[in-house]
Order: structure tokens, then C-alpha cells, then sequence
């Protein structure tokens, strides 16, 4: 028979969890209303939105928003480019940072601490913003896809968690015992400790990639054209600027529906959140379980 | 010192090492070192004409410049108004998430607020930004609809405020990233010796006690090398963010160092000007860094370097 052995809270505990709880549930309702909001405005009819109607449901619900998002050829191609970006940068930045950790993982190398010092010393100083841009200038890659690929490919911090993971993760009698049968550091790299390194690989992926998405510097100060813009920078427009361009739409532009889309505006601004961060936060219940392990190995080693 | 072959011979047998380190030291150097050997350009006086090396050397000129500008101050004031505020906001913020997630039981529940809080920190920078000025817009939004229910019709325009301008930085800021921060704390957190819960449960320690005496301690050494990450970080405001907040009418409080330098220099094309500012700053967080780092060590036993 089971023993219960539930020990009950003392009366000030009890206080403190019911504030403790309270006080989670007002967070919860705080991070979520915000989205809720512009979820609901996104459903809502134009009118009902430049009134001030919404505050929680949606009011007059229309799939108007979402169709005019459909039409903006701009937020089309930036999509298309951030996709681009993010397969090629993600893909740079995680074969740099394994092929600069793992060396630097293996006490056989002769000279690692003087990478290692390196690596910490351009984590702690830089040379500013000037230099950098004219590093890319100079190389010719002002205005291409490479100016976002290319230049921030090397995360310090990445390399330092990656190497930390190797480190601890790969036992030694595992690298002994391959060295004895022959095995070239190389060949382990491959054959051995990728295969055993899929959570760091998938945590590198995941941060480098969501950093790539979700950023705009890059390509404000390395791009001009238009039709290299990734989403973000199309977003910018809309949402911050306000600078919607109604030429991009690829709906007939008669003065009814020009006068119809300007109404919209607001409606559009809505939408466009939706469309963009929504398949992120849908991925991410998913994918949070590997950002965690990535903090963690990263604070494992503090 | 190991004598030489033996050297040589570790060196050849492992050579693939130093071939698969080669690219990426490859980046580093071109990407990372070599703009801190062209930052040299602030010591110039920059000519297009003449590039980057041919340009006349005006020694500390640029930096004079600087320091006499009448933007020198405001500049660092905005700054470290944003970093400050924020800091002293958002560290106590994630912790107390991290102990309150602690105490909680129920695991779904606590799955469930990590899950929800974690979720901001994914939203980019121009979407959190298109969200504030819907929220906090006087005109239509929340913002607006509480200003209505209270019968204020003309809510305040805190968008375009350069006295809540550093709130609204801060405040959305804690929206975004305190679930994120309080995942470090957890994790400190659940390295906590247990033994100490049960000896602390048997002395009849409250949840409060146990808090102020057990977890505290044992993830200090989490929050003061966080600190002195974000110590070293106190000149180098973000710019992406301030850069999408900013407009003409809070610029007196919105203009940092980060968005001075593109301004100055690349909107500018004032090269050399902007990058000494940028040395500066990049030096002023070396040094903050450095000292913020020998004072953790002096008074506790954790520090990052």
C-alpha cells in the first residue's frame, strides 16, 4: 500500500504560492493579449479597425487583410530573399563554427590556446562599424547576397558553446580508441563526432538561422536594391515607415480600389504580422526545447 | 617547454586540425581583425580620393572632435540611460520569473508560462516595433481604448515623447526577452544542491526563506557573470531597435552612440569621424569590462576572465 507523504504547506507559503501563482497568470495574460490583439485585428474589417472596434475579438470578420498581404508584391520577393539568406547564412555559420570548434576541442592541438585567446579577444573588441563596412566594400560585395551571407557568418559565441559541447561530450577513450584503429582527425570529425553532435548542431541551426530571419542590419547598410531586400526591411517600410507602396500591388489599380486600399492600411499592418511571425511561433513550441539545451550547454560552462 | 620534434611531430600527425581550422581563421581575420588594423582610418582625416592609407594622418583629431561636439554628451547620456535603466530592470525581472517558476508544482502550468513567456524573444525587431506603435498608438489600439474607458480622449502620445521614450525602449524590451533570460536563471537554479531544500524544509524554512538563503546564493555566480556581460555592453546600445523607435520628435533622448555612428558615417559617408567614435566606444566597454571583471573577482569567486 502507498504512504502518502504530502507535507502541507505552512499558512505564509501558502499566501506566497497563491502570490506566486497570481502573479504568473497576470505575465501569461500579459505576453499573450498584446498577440491576441493584433490576431483578432488581423480578422477584423478595415472600418471596424480605424474605429478603434477591436479589443479582444475579432469585429466584422473579413479575410480582407490577409488578401491584400497576398497582393503586396514587395513582402513576395523579401520573403523570397530572407529565405535565401537564411538556407545560405545558417548553412555558413554552422560549418564555420564546427570546423573552428572542433580543433580547438582536442588538447592534441599544439598552439589552440593561441585561437582560443583570438577568438575572446574579437568577442571583446572590435573594430567598430566603419571598418567592417569597408572590409565588405572593399571586397566587392556591397549590394549582393553575399553582404548577408558572408560577413557575419563567424559567431563568436557559437564557437565557444560548440567547443564546450565537444569537449564535454565526446569522451576521450572514444577519440583513443579510434586513434588506436587508425582513425584520422579528420575521419572522426565526419565518421564519429558530427553523427553524436546532433543537439549542438540543432541548436547552432536553430540560433544561427533565427538570428539571420529575424534581423535587418545587414542589409540596411549593405543593400540598395530593392529587390534584394529581405523581409525584414519590406517590413520596416510598412510597418515603421509607413511607406506602402501601392505600384507593388498586383491588383488593377482603379481609383475605387486605390481609395479601398488606403482604408486599409492599418488593416494591412495587422495582417502583415500575422503572415510573418505566426509559422514562427507555431514552429517554435517544437524547436523551444532545443534553445533551451543551447542556453543551458552555454551555461554549463560558466 | 616540450623540446622541438616532439613539437613537430604532434603537429604533422594532427595536421587535418589546422586544415579544417584554416577557413574559419580565414574569417575571423578578415572579418574581425582586419577592421580593427583599418580602425587606423580614425586617425586619419579620410579623403575618398586618396583611401583609406593614402588619407592625411591627423592623429587624435577625429576624437577631439568628438569629445568637443555638442552631441558628445547628450549622446553618452542617451546611451547609458537606455543600458542602465534597461539593465537594472530586466536582471531582477528574469530572476524573480526564474524563482517563481521555481516554486511552482504544477508541471503544465509552469510549461506553459515558460512556453508563452519564451515565445516573444522569436518576434524580430521591426515586428515588436510595428506591435509597440500599434499598442501604444494615442489614436487606435489598446493604448487609445484604455485612454477612452477612462474618458481621456487624448491619451498621452508616448511614441513620439522624448521623456517616455526610454520607457517604452525598456518596458518592451522586458516584454520581449525576460522569459528568455529566466531559462540561464533556471538552469542555475537547477543545479542548486538539493540537499540544501531538504535540511532548509527540516529547519522549517519558509518558500521566502528558502529563497533569500538557498537560491539567491547558489545562482550568484549566474547573475554576476550576466552582469558583467551586460556591463561591457553599457555603451553599445542595440541599434537596431533605438534605430526603428526613433523620430523626430524623441530624438533628443533616442539618439545613441550606435545610430550617431551609421548616421555620421555611412548616411554621411564621414568615415573617419565615425569611426573614431566607434573606437571610442568599442575601448569604453574593453575597459568597463575589464574593471566590472577584477571587481567581481576581488569580492566573489566568480568572474569571466
Amino acid at each position: 500500500m502507498r504512504q502518502t507523504t504530502a507535507i502541507r504547506e505552512s499558512g505564509t507559503d501558502r499566501i506566497f504560492l497563491f502570490c506566486v501563482y497570481a502573479g504568473l497568470t497576470l505575465i501569461l495574460v500579459l505576453v499573450l493579449y498584446p498577440l491576441l490583439f493584433i490576431v483578432s485585428s488581423s480578422f477584423s474589417s478595415a472600418a471596424a479597425v480605424q474605429g478603434g472596434k477591436v479589443w479582444l475579438l475579432p469585429v466584422d470578420f473579413t479575410l480582407d487583410g490577409y488578401r491584400g498581404v497576398f497582393q503586396y508584391n514587395a513582402v513576395w520577393t523579401g520573403f523570397a530573399n530572407s529565405l535565401l539568406y537564411t538556407a545560405g547564412g545558417t548553412l555558413l555559420s554552422v560549418s564555420l563554427t564546427v570546423m573552428m570548434a572542433y580543433p580547438l576541442s582536442r588538447k592534441e592541438m599544439f598552439g589552440r590556446s593561441v585561437w582560443i585567446w583570438a577568438i575572446l579577444f574579437a568577442m571583446l573588441f572590435n573594430g567598430g562599424l566603419i571598418p567592417f563596412y569597408l572590409v565588405v566594400r572593399d571586397l566587392g560585395m556591397l549590394n549582393t547576397p553575399w553582404a548577408i551571407i558572408v560577413p557575419s557568418a563567424l559567431n563568436i559565441f557559437s564557437i565557444i558553446i560548440a567547443k564546450t559541447f565537444f569537449q564535454t561530450s565526446l569522451p576521450r577513450e572514444l577519440y583513443e580508441a579510434a586513434q588506436l584503429d587508425g582513425c584520422g582527425d579528420f575521419r572522426f570529425l565526419t565518421r564519429i563526432a558530427l553523427p553524436l553532435s546532433k543537439p549542438i548542431l540543432a541548436v547552432l541551426t536553430l540560433w544561427s538561422a533565427v538570428g539571420i530571419w529575424n534581423s535587418y542590419f545587414n542589409a540596411l547598410i549593405f543593400l540598395n536594391s530593392q529587390s534584394l531586400y529581405p523581409l525584414q526591411l519590406i517590413l520596416r517600410q510598412i510597418l515603421v515607415e509607413n511607406k506602402i507602396d501601392y505600384t507593388s500591388m498586383s491588383a488593377g489599380l482603379d481609383p475605387q480600389r486605390l481609395a479601398m486600399m488606403q482604408n486599409m492600411e492599418t488593416l494591412l499592418k495587422y495582417s502583415l504580422i500575422v503572415i510573418t511571425t505566426i509559422p514562427i511561433l507555431l514552429i517554435y513550441p517544437f524547436v523551444q526545447k532545443y534553445f533551451v539545451q543551447g542556453v543551458m550547454i552555454g551555461s554549463v560552462k560558466e | 617547454m616540450k623540446p622541438n620534434p616532439d613539437i613537430r611531430k604532434r603537429v604533422i600527425r594532427h595536421w587535418p586540425l589546422y586544415a579544417i581550422i584554416a577557413l574559419p581563421t580565414a574569417f575571423l581575420i578578415v572579418f574581425s581583425y582586419w577592421p580593427m588594423v583599418g580602425v587606423q582610418i580614425a586617425f586619419r582625416n579620410f579623403n575618398p580620393v586618396q583611401g583609406i592609407w593614402n588619407s592625411p594622418w591627423v592623429g587624435l583629431r577625429q576624437f577631439e572632435l568628438f569629445l568637443d561636439s555638442p552631441y558628445f554628451w547628450p549622446l553618452i547620456k542617451n546611451t547609458l540611460t537606455l543600458s542602465v535603466y534597461h539593465l537594472v530592470v530586466s536582471i531582477p525581472c528574469a530572476i524573480m520569473l526564474a524563482l517563481a517558476l521555481n516554486e511552482v508544482k504544477n508541471v503544465r502550468f509552469k510549461k506553459t508560462v515558460q512556453m508563452f513567456t519564451y515565445a516573444p524573444y522569436f518576434i524580430s525587431t521591426v515586428i515588436l516595433v510595428g506591435m509597440i506603435q500599434i499598442m501604444l498608438s494615442p489614436t487606435s489600439g489598446p493604448l487609445a481604448l484604455i485612454g477612452e474607458m477612462l474618458g481621456n480622449n487624448n491619451p498621452p502620445n508616448v511614441l513620439a515623447s522624448a521623456d517616455s521614450f526610454s520607457s517604452v525602449y525598456v518596458w518592451s524590451g522586458i516584454w520581449q526577452e525576460t522569459g528568455y533570460g529566466a531559462i540561464i536563471y533556471l538552469a542555475a537554479l537547477a543545479g542548486v544542491n538539493p540537499e540544501l531544500y531538504e535540511a532548509a524544509r527540516i529547519d522549517g524554512a519558509s518558500r521566502l526563506q528558502k529563497i533569500r538563503y538557498i537560491d539567491l546564493p547558489g545562482i550568484s555566480s549566474t547573475i554576476i557573470i550576466l552582469m558583467i556581460l551586460s556591463v561591457g555592453g553599457l555603451l553599445s546600445v542595440g541599434f537596431e531597435k533605438v534605430f526603428l523607435l526613433q523620430n523626430n520628435l524623441n530624438l533628443s533622448a533616442s539618439e545613441v552612440i550606435s545610430t550617431y555612428v551609421y548616421k555620421v558615417g555611412l548616411v554621411n559617408a564621414d568615415f573617419s569621424f565615425a569611426a573614431a567614435i566607434g573606437l571610442f566606444n568599442s575601448l569604453i566597454g574593453l575597459i568597463l569590462i575589464t574593471a566590472v571583471n577584477y571587481c567581481a573577482r576581488r569580492v566573489s569567486d566568480s568572474s569571466l576572465f
